[in-house]
């Protein structure tokens, strides 16, 4: 369960996919790194935000059985790693589709779902999930 | 009411989420014959959000996509209005999650609309009045809603799920709104009292001295105030709660099926409250050319009518093309589901938690 707090900071990770590109060697991280791990100190002051485009390829998937309690209504689901146009992955949960209909390689599209509540009464978190590309 | 400066649509879109289920499913579960009240409510399937969708996500796919097609950035709105009668937080706007996934935080004013289905017009007339007085460049307007009738109720086999959005401006217009009306009266024929899960209704006084008077007097008003009859329209969009009354005020006011075939979804779809008039609309600017002109009047219970009268510009033909799915594209893509996943997707199954 994520705190209000953290919940909050990373709006703009989760709503809009923002992430870092170093400005030495261009190379795109998200979530976002403060240093690049390739340029090291050369990338100090030059990490700048980078909004994704929010279309990529599927990497590698696997169906969850056994949920974490926010996704126990969606059982079973498809948890994937996406490799973004901008040479970038994102693990994130494949909806709208079905699990023998999923392919490696195939083109998905970032969509904004709810990822789950604190409680009945708390807040609701929403965040990116993947679509096919139809 | 006239703009004293020109306004219209930029951008628009509509989402609507790819479950399905039939009326003879839910018929089966209650003893009904679903098949029966479905051919008379004329009604083939209606859409269902996954559990991991309600106003909020439908709104800004939607949002997304109309602020794609207009061209324009987040940060060019000004004012985004969504209308719904089941947002997710009772308190905390749905506006502001939007705002923030398109881009548009912090430089703009924001709130949500209820008025039961007519609530996404409202927000569009809000928005021409800030576009027509200079306050603002751009607004949004959005009409969506998971509705949802009591299980076995009558509403169970329309109720459904999808909403759109609107960007209004003032410039680089694919469609121009040449005027609007308004018709309110007091009239209790359906409601949801607060912290309530399902709505009441007042049976078929839901019809004539509810839909069919506000409709009517709403677009008779539009008519003699513009001088406009039915024969001057391409295309007509009413509020469809089941698909049998707009077809029925459709012709009570002089329209022909052809006018309102494109924007009548609720066959496939079902009766997605606020969003029904804006998807409607959405629908028949997909087919519409430059040129053609639209009559629209959404209908909200409690009660009130907006009218609008639309004319397609030449700025349809390269917006229609820029890589934002049509609503057709968005309907055909339908999964048939069963009434148990019905139950559990839209969490009618306890599961002893909380």
């Amino acid at each position: 369960m994520m705190t209000i707090p953290r919940f909050w900071r990373e709006i703009r990770q989760r709503y809009k996919g923002v992430g870092v590109e170093c400005g030495n060697c261009e190379r795109v991280y998200f979530p976002p790194r403060e240093v690049c791990p390739h340029c090291r100190r050369e990338s100090i002051g030059k990490m700048k935000e980078r909004e994704l485009s929010g279309k990529g390829r599927l990497v590698t998937f696997t169906e969850i059985h056994e949920p974490m309690p926010d996704f126990k209504m969606m059982v079973p689901y498809i948890m994937a790693i996406v490799e973004m146009d901008e040479d970038v992955r994102m693990t994130g949960q494949l909806v709208d589709i079905d699990y023998d209909e999923v392919e490696q390689g195939m083109e998905v599209d970032v969509t904004i779902r709810r990822l789950g509540e604190e409680s009945p009464s708390g807040i609701i978190y929403y965040g990116y999930k993947f679509v096919p590309v139809r | 009411m006239k703009t004293n400066k020109k306004v219209g649509i930029k951008g628009y879109a509509g989402y609507v989420p790819r479950y399905r289920i039939t009326p003879k499913e839910i018929g089966e579960v209650w003893g009904k014959d679903g098949e029966r009240m479905g051919k008379g409510l004329n009604i083939i399937s209606k859409s269902i959000p996954s559990p991991d969708e309600d106003v909020i996500s439908i709104s800004i796919q939607a949002a997304k996509w109309a602020v794609m097609r207009s061209e324009i950035l987040g940060e060019d709105i000004g004012a985004i209005y969504v209308g719904s009668e089941s947002h997710p937080y009772a308190v905390k706007p749905t506006a502001t999650i939007v705002a923030a996934a398109v881009g548009a935080t912090p430089y703009l004013t924001a709130a949500d609309y209820e008025f039961a289905c007519k609530a996404g017009t409202a927000a569009i007339q809000t928005c021409m009045g800030l576009v027509a007085s200079g306050m603002i460049n751009n607004g949004m307007a959005i009409g969506a809603d998971t509705s949802q009738g009591a299980p076995g109720d009558a509403l169970e086999y329309s109720a459904s799920a999808g909403g759109a959005a609107f960007i209004i401006g003032s410039d680089d217009l694919l469609a121009e709104i040449n005027y609007t009306t308004s018709f309110t009266t007091d009239t209790p024929d359906f409601w949801r009292r607060e912290g309530k899960k399902y709505p009441s209704h007042g049976g078929r006084f839901t019809g004539q001295p509810a839909y069919f008077k506000h409709i009517a007097g709403c677009t008779q008003v539009l008519f003699e105030e513009t001088g406009a009859e039915p024969d001057d329209f391409d295309y007509a969009v009413f509020h469809q709660p089941n698909g049998k009354f707009p077809i029925k005020i459709a012709k009570k006011l002089g329209f022909t099926m052809e006018q309102i075939g494109p924007g009548l979804l609720v066959p496939r779809i079902g009766n997605t409250y606020s969003g029904a008039v804006p998807l409607g609309l959405a629908a028949t600017l997909d087919v519409a050319e430059p040129g053609d002109r639209i009559m629209v009047t959404a209908y909200g219970s409690g009660a009130g009518s907006d009218s609008f009268d639309i004319t397609v510009t030449d700025g349809i033909l390269d917006k229609r093309e820029n890589g934002v799915p049509s609503i057709e594209q968005v309907i055909s893509d339908e999964v048939f589901i069963s009434y148990a996943k019905y139950a559990k997707f839209r969490e009618k199954i306890d599961t002893g938690e909380w």
